[in-house]
């Protein structure tokens, strides 16, 4: 599997989470675990540029796509403007935040042209418990246009 | 998770070959409701056959108008497909409507259609569930029913389907193309999942060994559109939805379709209203009267009685929207 | 958020300052606990009891013992014992600390429907899971309470505390009732809650010897270490609790839970370090959440919207292992100047998990009912809700006389009417519309007490300038450390690059705990008096020498700037000073101690200190289907002097997300029959996600607390309060239906 452009051999059983495989066994601990459900988006990173759940994904379904997270975006104009609209507080749903913006923004025909509300429904999978989503909003916005 | 044996076939004879010899098998889509019941002890399977490297991942236009969905199309690439935008509306919105941006990336076409219920006691091991464990009771009867179905309910079980997308594909007569070991069969989506009666875990009429291969919708119908109405704005499941479709001509129904999810353990084609309504004046009046005869067979609880005028409601509003958008087009 | 900058420029105080650990949270640099590696590091999972109340009679490990790769299973069987935990003392407030009165694995008794009754050691996390779902304990049922709703009746009045006042009698409020020309009588009912921080507790405990180090995210070192200490038989000073970031914490992570003893519990077992971190529904099954309430507001008023009786009485739980009772009529003591007022709390003991703090316990709920009832007051008497608040503002606290240290909420009722356009709204129900959606405007008041606990701090200046101050603070979101590294700037008068706050670790100096909204300020307290002394220090030590400009000068004259102290023109830096007097460092330490817990109940004695607001919320219903969205939001908030606009304005933001939560979806289903929790999970306990949320308009009023450390108050908790009612006030206006029963789901609007 290639993480964070390098190539890791990871010897994983077929019941270790991409999740698992890569906070407990590579030390890749910038995706974070919620809820190991599906549902909350803070294990969100991308698989070959795609937003996905890490929780919900065996290792070796993805044993041959690409994987960043965010310790592999980094740097990326999110990260800046996350701090200067303070999109973020406890900073646990953060990593799944800017992982899901950047997913999200190449998802778009035309980031620039999105809506405050187009940007919530999009970015609807990733809770923020904390509460910080008007600056989220704010910093996605800022970097999509 | 228990342990398990996992394979990766790469054509489709080799997939069914390796469920065929091995009872204890599953195939894996997106995992996206597989992996989490697995984590949760409710799925147990010995071997899982991921099926995500089979060449079924394509739309195709149909001759004669109607589209092929490839079993492995992912539902975000199926709900951005300039085909489904256009002439499916209700499609690719009821699949917009559901889950989340990173589960409709990971969710596939065949997994959608067998994702199992999301009842609370079925989730908890610590419940009794008849759909879990034949014969065990249904502890959702007496307990937390907001989330349970009040059309084609049993004594055993009153589990509603969760899926958005099946809500449309019922709606658009579409049919499930399956293969297995003995070949190949077709069946309409709507006789596709069944009703819990007193075997509650038999959800469908696949077969154990039987491979979900494609979907196929007929030529697009009248404008469609899906409504979805849940307890927050996004990120959760149906409380009530409907997918429906509606001609009208000088004023009378010409044609419709109309499906309801989030109120019975199957996407619910609603039959009796659509033959009220055809051939009928398009009015609100005539919309609700077939909504309320459509949920006169209702079986209600008291936590999900709200779902009968819920469902009027939504039902009335998506056919005046309808008639609304005809209008203006 | 606006606040007009009045400061000078080169004050770090009331700016938006970036958070000092953006970069840590922004670039996946920032570790939780759970992300701590130890070389032999083993993972624990927990059983979790099936039943309500009974014993287990026996426990069947066989099947999880022969999954390879498991290193131990402890049970009541076979685990080494804990010390019971203390005794709840108001002597000793660290002897709260403990979530439940359970020693775990130390009895065969269940108590509650998800308490541990085993824990599983394995090699890995995979395998700890799978090892724990294959123990089979077998039990005997007794019969058990769980049912709030059922139990209700029977409650019990709620004890007065030194800390809490449970009642309160004036007039005769049953009587002014009564004979009131206008009234209204409601009863509402609120469903418990979950905190739901989105990083589900984890501890990784490390013995080594009789030493221990634990990494948790906790709001509450201090009670932490002490409680640790007292479990496992060791010094407080063998205790080592590290805990650099928080994955947030809104009240459940300030008690010691089921999974941090058993985390070291294990870990003394097995010997080795153990990692347990808890599933989503384990969180829930084992660290307590907000009470359900029931509640009645009575009031009575002349014609003139004059209050004459204020009756508020609330029924809330407790567990029978414990739990944390809440002051759910509290804003009812301080909101409305009416003659005849009479509060009541009582309580009913359950056999379910204990409750605990969340967010603004009491007044998050309290206020829901209070400012609904106010709003119905409004419509009987066809008065505009904001003024009938006017017409009641107290100049004195109502139940006793005392002072209010400082009071402004007229004008944030003013300023806030203002800004919203207050005046636009049509006061009759359902006459607004945009498109076919009904529109509403409702308003509520916002209330919490202010408080500030001792801390220690200690600052300490380098020969080079730079800046350490060392304080145990526990970092949930707040931008604890940036706060205070301006403050400490400021007071210093040195660059925020130049100081260093250090707080992630229970070695440092004791800061406050992070809860009731006040880290802050009592930390800022101990700081400003660290710096006073630091500085005082410094001009020591330049007054020794004959060429020091500050010779004979007093520290009052001189201001902190540019790195030293100068006056007028002339002057000094620290730099300077340490240099000539050949020192590589100064220091100031700032001890908290017990005399300081005895001047903060003095404290109280005297004024009535507290953080207050005026909620604004316009919402649209679907007039089909009932769907609520909440389209605009304004607070304007009484929270003293801002520190940093930037951190004050999420936290305020973040505060009302959460009663948007507890307003429209927030509830956890307890099943009536068993005690279960059945939304144990984030995709059935709906807190609200981005597409709920418009954007959230704040705006601090900025005036100092002149009986507060820099004329700060807390702002942690007072934005939830009032939102509730708010929330439901706009959907009278909307709708003219009075929602009574939280969350105002569609089914109690169709
Ligand atoms: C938090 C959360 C929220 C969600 N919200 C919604 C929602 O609002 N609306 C909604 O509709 N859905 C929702 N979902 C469900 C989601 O849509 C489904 O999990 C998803 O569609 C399943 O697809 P999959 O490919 O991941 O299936 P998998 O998990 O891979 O498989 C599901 C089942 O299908 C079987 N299977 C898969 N592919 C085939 C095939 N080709 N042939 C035969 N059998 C097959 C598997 O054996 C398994 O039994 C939600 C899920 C989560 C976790
Ligand atoms: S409703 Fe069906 S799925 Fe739910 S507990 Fe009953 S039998 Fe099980
Ligand atoms: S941890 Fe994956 S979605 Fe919550
Ligand atoms: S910053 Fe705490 S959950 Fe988002």
């Amino acid at each position: 599997m290639r993480v964070n452009g390098t190539d890791e051999k990871l010897d994983v059983e077929p019941w270790v989470s991409l999740l698992d495989a890569l906070r407990e066994r590579l030390g890749v601990t910038g995706p974070k675990k919620g809820c190991d459900q599906g549902a909350c988006g803070a294990c969100t990173v991308l698989a070959d540029g795609v937003r996905i759940n890490a929780c919900l994904a065996l290792a070796v379904q993805y044993a041959d796509k690409e994987i960043t997270t965010i310790e592999g975006v980094t740097p990326h104009p999110l990260q800046e403007a996350f701090v200067r609209h303070d999109g973020f507080q406890c900073g646990y749903c953060t990593s799944g935040q800017i992982c899901s913006a950047i997913g999200m923004l190449n998802e778009a025909e035309d980031p620039a042209a999105l809506t405050d509300a187009e940007i919530r429904e999009r970015m609807s999978g990733n809770l923020c418990r904390c509460g910080a989503y008007n600056g989220i909003v704010e910093a996605i916005k800022e970097v999509a246009r | 998770m228990r342990p398990f044996a996992y394979v990766k076939p790469a054509d489709v004879a080799e997939a069914v070959q390796a469920v065929a010899t091995e009872p204890g098998a599953k195939f894996l889509g997106g995992g996206t409701n597989l992996v989490d019941l697995m984590r949760e002890g409710i799925e147990r399977p010995h071997t899982v056959v991921d099926v995500t490297g089979l060449p079924l991942d394509e739309v195709h236009e149909l001759p004669g108008g109607g589209l092929r969905i490839g079993a492995l199309v992912r539902n975000s690439v199926l709900a951005a497909h300039p085909r489904v935008r256009t002439s499916y509306p209700v499609l690719s919105q009821a699949i917009l409507a559901g889950a989340s941006a990173q589960l409709r990336n990971m969710a596939t076409v065949g997994g959608n259609l067998l994702q199992r219920t999301r009842c609370p006691y079925f989730y908890d091991l610590a419940a009794a569930c008849n759909k879990r464990e034949p014969g065990a009771g249904c502890d959702a009867i007496g307990g937390f029913t907001r989330s349970h179905a009040i059309l084609g309910v049993s004594d055993s079980c009153i589990a509603t389907h969760p899926s958005d997308m099946c809500v449309a594909l019922a709606a658009l007569d579409a049919v499930v193309e399956v293969r297995s070991v003995r070949g190949t069969r077709r069946i309409p989506l709507v006789d596709f999942h069944v009703l819990p009666g007193d075997t509650p875990h038999v959800e469908t009429t696949l077969a154990a060994d039987e491979l979900i291969t494609a979907v196929e919708l007929p030529p697009s119908p009248a404008p469609s559109r899906y409504r979805k109405v849940r307890d927050r704005a996004s990120y959760a499941f149906a409380l009530v939805s409907v997918a429906a479709a509606l001609e009208v001509r000088d004023g009378t129904v010409a044609a419709v379709r109309l499906a309801l999810g989030g109120v019975a353990p199957k996407p619910w084609r609603a039959r009796e209203a659509e033959r009220l309504l055809l051939g009928g004046p398009a009015t609100e009046e005539a919309f609700r009267q077939a909504a309320d005869a459509e949920l006169a067979p209702a079986t209600a609880r008291p936590g999900n009685a709200f779902k009968s005028g819920l469902a009027r409601a939504t039902i009335t509003a998506t056919l005046r929207e309808l008639i609304i958008e005809g209008e203006a087009a | 958020m606006t606040t007009t900058d009045i400061r000078a420029p080169e004050k770090y105080v009331g700016r938006p300052v970036d958070r000092l650990d953006g970069p840590a949270k922004t670039t996946g640099e920032a570790r939780y606990a759970a992300e701590h590696h130890y070389p032999d590091l083993a993972y624990a999972a927990l059983v979790h009891a099936t039943i309500a109340r009974g014993r287990i009679t026996a426990m069947d490990t066989a099947a999880a013992r022969a999954v390879p790769g498991v290193i131990e299973i402890l049970t009541h069987e076979n685990a080494p014992a804990m010390k019971p935990a203390p005794k709840v003392s108001l002597l000793d407030i660290s002897t709260m600390a403990s979530g439940t009165s359970v020693n775990y694995l130390a009895t065969d008794e269940v108590h509650w429907n998800g308490q541990p009754v085993a824990v599983v050691v394995a090699e890995t996390s995979e395998v700890a899971r799978h090892a724990a779902a294959l123990v089979r304990p077998a039990y005997q049922e007794l019969p058990a309470v769980v049912d709030f709703a059922a139990e209700e009746p029977n409650a019990a009045p709620q004890k007065s505390s030194m800390l809490a006042e449970t009642s309160a009698d004036k007039g005769d409020a049953h009587a002014a009732l009564a004979t009131a020309q206008a009234s209204v009588d409601l009863r509402f009912t609120t469903p418990p809650h979950n905190h739901n921080a989105l990083e589900p507790h984890a501890t990784i405990a490390v013995w080594d010897g009789d030493r221990l180090t634990v990494h948790e995210g906790t709001q509450n070192f201090g009670w932490l270490r002490k409680h640790l200490a007292k479990r496992f038989g060791v010094p407080e000073r063998n205790i080592r609790v590290v805990s650099p970031f928080v994955g947030g914490g809104f009240g459940g992570k300030g008690m010691v839970w089921a999974g941090t003893l058993l985390a070291v519990l294990a870990a003394r077992a097995t010997g080795r370090p153990v990692r347990l971190a808890l599933t989503r529904a384990g969180v829930n099954h084992t660290v307590g959440g907000r009470t359900a309430s029931t509640q009645r507001v009575a009031l009575g008023a002349d014609a003139d919207g004059r209050l004459t009786a204020l009756i508020h009485t609330s029924v809330s739980r407790t567990g029978r292992i414990g739990g944390t009772p809440e002051q759910i009529t509290s804003a009812s003591r301080h909101l409305y100047a009416a003659p005849n007022i009479h509060l009541r709390q009582h309580l009913v003991q359950l056999d379910l998990l204990a409750n605990t703090s969340m967010r603004a316990p009491g007044e998050s709920i309290g206020t829901f009912a209070l400012e609904s009832a106010m709003d119905e007051l409004a419509w009987e008497l066809g008065m505009d809700p904001i003024e009938l608040r006017m017409r009641n503002e107290p100049e004195r606290n109502p139940v006793d006389g005392k002072r209010f240290a400082r009071r402004l909420l007229r004008e944030a009722y003013a300023v806030g009417a203002e800004r919203f356009g207050w005046r636009e709204r049509d006061p009759r129900p359902g006459a607004m519309r945009d498109g076919r959606w009904l529109v509403g405007m409702g308003v509520a008041s916002a209330y919490h007490p202010s408080w500030k606990l001792p801390a220690s701090v200690t600052v300490r200046l380098s020969a080079d300038g730079g800046v350490e101050v060392r304080c145990a603070m526990h970092e949930i979101g707040v931008g604890a450390a940036t706060v205070q590294a301006q403050i400490a700037a400021d007071e210093l008068g040195v660059p925020l690059e130049a100081v260093r706050v250090r707080y992630d670790d229970s070695d440092l100096p004791l800061g406050a705990m992070a809860g009731g909204s006040m880290q802050t300020a009592s930390v800022a307290e101990s700081l400003l008096a660290a710096c006073r002394k630091l500085k005082q220090s410094a001009l020591a030590l330049a007054r020794r020498a004959a060429d020091s400009p500050l010779r004979g000068r007093r520290l009052d004259e001189l201001e902190a700037r540019d790195g030293g102290l100068h006056h007028g023109a002339s002057g000094e830096t620290y730099a300077e000073i340490l240099a000539r007097a050949g020192r590589d460092h100064l220091e100031a330490a700032i001890k908290s101690g017990a005399l300081g817990m005895v001047g903060m109940l003095r404290e109280r004695r005297r004024w009535v200190k507290a953080a207050c607001g005026a909620q604004f919320c316009e919402v649209r219903v679907d007039p089909d289907t009932g769907e609520v969205r909440v389209s605009r939001w304004l607070g304007v908030f009484d929270v003293g002097r801002v520190i940093n606009v930037k951190t004050t304005a999420s936290q305020l933001r973040g505060g009302i997300v959460m009663g948007i939560g507890l307003a429209l979806t927030e509830e956890t289903q307890v099943d009536p029959r068993t005690g279960r929790i059945m939304n144990a999970g984030l995709a059935e306990y709906h807190v609200p996600v981005h597409a709920d949320i418009p954007h959230i308009d704040v705006h601090c009023l900025d005036e100092p607390d002149p009986t507060m450390p820099l004329g700060l108050v807390g702002v942690g908790e007072v934005s939830i309060t009032g939102v509730g009612a708010a929330v439901a006030n706009a959907v009278r206006h909307a709708t003219g239906k009075r929602i009574v029963d939280l969350p105002i789901t569609i089914d109690k609007l169709l």
